[in-house]
């Protein structure tokens, strides 16, 4: 902006900026609309969960929404009274807290050994082939176990050479979260590896030098320095994963609800599926995907204050 | 340290020299772990290769998957690509992903530059719009209202708009584009060249790393696609190819995806052979190995985690 309008009224120069930047506002425009198509407005949408709604009223769903009763937190009452809704959402923190454990810590132990490799051409190499199976779709990653560890894989083939009775893996509920556990780690593992190589190579090569004249052996260079180095990404990545508490992906879930059962494998995304879509229970339906969305929320904007509190960077910053 | 007294001569080391040597039971079992590693990875893609390019013979002396390759037999592809659903459902998954990736790369770089300018008019709240949709999700039951409503269902437009801005990528390509130097873009406004002709010109070329690897996630997530083709295109014929290998290789074990009973139109009147099931695996997997390696290399350049920050 240029120091002539300073004079002007406050409506000369929108008139100015607007001449000036009308390109970039229609640049912008269609990817807006699409958010606002695709995004805002079901965002919106949900306030049919406090409405028994039907979209038989009228001639589409903007009419039938302005048709359908509403009946307060009716859907809400249904739900939160409903077994199922609770176990889904058991399912899901179990998931979640399982994942966070025997998961999360995984990538970062990767990371460290994969960066301790001195050959740049075998650490190349194990990193292309280790990123690959996150572009597998989890019909693929699925389907994959099912051939390798499934009742007609290859696991139960040799098993039966050798004339051992193979034990059900893919459709056992008791042992399902240790299943979608190890194809979590299956598919991202190796990506997963990426955002801390790239905090392991931005650590200053003197710091470790320095430490060693002074003494320090490897795992105390680990303890004081590698690791140090990363708590910044490791919180960040807990906070993100945090606030998605309740979203522990979707595909993998409703693939494998029927194999070993609604106990074990309904989540909360699958129970929307199957309680309300399916059965067409719309207002219930907008009432658990609310619940989780508020949850969600919550969480996320109370990880980052926790971080915040102790003194950590977190997802984004009051401005 | 002692190391540079017993080693004296260390022109191509690749160990700084204050580092130890690592002891042979830690490179053991470095080496053991990274094995196992990238074996776990090759190990299933081998075994379902050959079990595809495998006579009948050869599968019924395994008793089904088969590790060891001996005759070739190409029947399985024949068969698959000679007409019929996984012939169609290539095409369509295809067409999809052709046709959202074009659409999603261009709508994503128009908007990243739009966005790229602090002080233009209405770029915080336009940026406070996009960013937002990190921390809501809008739900199923009103997406799936809306998409219908619409009137997209059965359409592939249903696979291609709801996702094909992922504001994710928007902020990859905003933060490539932010980080050219600014005196380029003065320069060429200077001597009268327009928004359009400086993001084609100037921006663009400068960033074809950030655009491949962008148009690379775009494209994986639509090849991909499986539960936005559950949820809106209930006729077989339109199927994409993840909803067909479903059909064809986990519908043993999960018969009602959708509440719907699968049933196996087109060319399967016979239960498809194990060769044919994994011909089909191998068709869904190779577009993503065949992009793969000339993007994976800008990987490292730091660009995703370079947004990872913003």
């Amino acid at each position: 902006m240029n120091r002539h309008d300073v004079n002007k009224s406050p409506g000369a120069r929108l008139g100015m900026r607007l001449r000036r930047d009308w390109p970039l506002l229609l640049m912008t425009a269609p990817a807006a609309l699409l958010l606002l198509v695709f995004h805002y407005v079901p965002t919106l949408g949900n306030v049919i969960a406090f409405q028994d709604y039907n979209p038989f009223e009228g001639d589409n769903p903007l009419e039938a929404f302005v048709f359908s009763e509403w009946i307060g937190l009716g859907n809400f009452e249904t739900l939160f009274y409903d077994r199922a809704f609770w176990e889904a959402v058991q399912n899901t923190l179990s998931i979640t807290l399982f994942q966070l454990v025997f998961f999360f810590p995984l990538p970062v132990g990767l990371a460290i050994l994969l960066h301790s490799v001195g050959s740049s051409r075998l650490r190349a190499f194990v990193q292309g082939v280790i990123y690959l199976p996150h572009f597998f779709s989890w019909v693929l990653v699925i389907t994959f176990f099912v051939q390798m560890f499934g009742g007609a894989g290859l696991l139960a083939q040799q098993l039966r050479h050798h004339g051992v009775e193979p034990w059900n893996i893919m459709a056992n509920p008791e042992t399902f979260i240790l299943l979608v556990t190890s194809e979590a780690v299956w598919k991202d593992v190796g990506w997963g590896t990426i955002v801390f190589l790239a905090a392991l190579s931005s650590i200053d090569p003197t710091l470790y030098e320095a430490a060693a004249a002074d003494g320090a052996g490897r795992w105390r260079r680990l303890w004081h320095i590698t690791l140090p180095a990363l708590r910044p990404v490791v919180v960040l990545l807990l906070i993100l994963r945090l606030g998605d508490a309740l979203n522990v992906g979707f595909e993998q879930y409703i693939l494998q609800r029927e194999a070993v059962g609604r106990q074990a494998a309904e989540v909360l995304d699958t129970f929307v599926f199957y309680q309300a879509i399916i059965p067409q229970q719309w207002g219930l339906g907008a009432a658990a995907g609310l619940f989780k969305g508020v949850v969600g929320l919550v969480l996320i904007v109370s990880a980052n204050k926790i971080a915040h509190f102790i003194g950590e960077q977190g997802v984004y910053q009051k401005t | 340290m002692s190391t540079i007294a017993s080693n004296p001569i260390r022109i191509n080391a690749t160990r700084a020299a204050w580092e130890e040597k690592p002891s042979p039971i830690a490179q053991l079992g470095k080496g053991t772990i990274l094995t196992s590693v990238v074996m776990a990875v090759l190990f299933p893609m081998w075994s379902i290769v050959v079990t595809s390019l495998a006579s009948r013979r050869t599968i019924n002396e395994a008793g089904g998957m088969v590790v060891i390759p001996s005759e070739l037999d190409l029947s399985a592809y024949v068969t698959i690509f000679s007409g019929g659903q996984v012939t169609r459902a290539i095409w369509i998954s295809t067409l999809v992903t052709a046709t959202g990736t074009l659409v999603s790369v261009v709508l994503t770089v128009l908007a990243a530059y739009g966005l790229s300018r602090p002080g233009s008019l209405a770029h915080r709240p336009l940026l406070f719009y996009f960013l937002f949709t990190f921390l809501i999700s809008p739900g199923l039951v009103p997406s799936y209202l809306i998409v219908t409503g619409l009137g997209l269902k059965n359409s592939i437009w249903s696979l291609i708009l709801p996702s094909a801005i992922s504001v994710f990528n928007l902020v990859v390509v905003r933060a490539f584009f932010m980080n050219i130097p600014s005196e380029l873009i003065d320069s060429a406004r200077i001597d009268g060249a327009s928004e359009w002709r400086i993001l084609t010109r100037i921006l663009l070329p400068l960033s074809k790393a950030a655009v491949a690897v962008v148009g690379l996630f775009y494209a994986v997530g639509y090849w991909n696609a499986y539960f936005s083709a559950v949820l809106y295109i209930d006729d077989n014929d339109m199927w994409p190819i993840q909803r067909v290998l479903q059909s064809y290789i986990l519908a043993g074990q999960s018969p009602h995806v959708a509440g719907v009973p699968v049933n196996l139109p087109g060319i399967t009147a016979y239960p498809p052979t194990l060769a044919i099931k994994m011909a089909v695996v191998v068709v869904t997997v190779i577009p993503a190995l065949l992009v793969y390696p000339f993007v994976q290399r800008h990987f490292t350049k730091g660009l995703i985690v370079g947004a990872v920050k913003w």
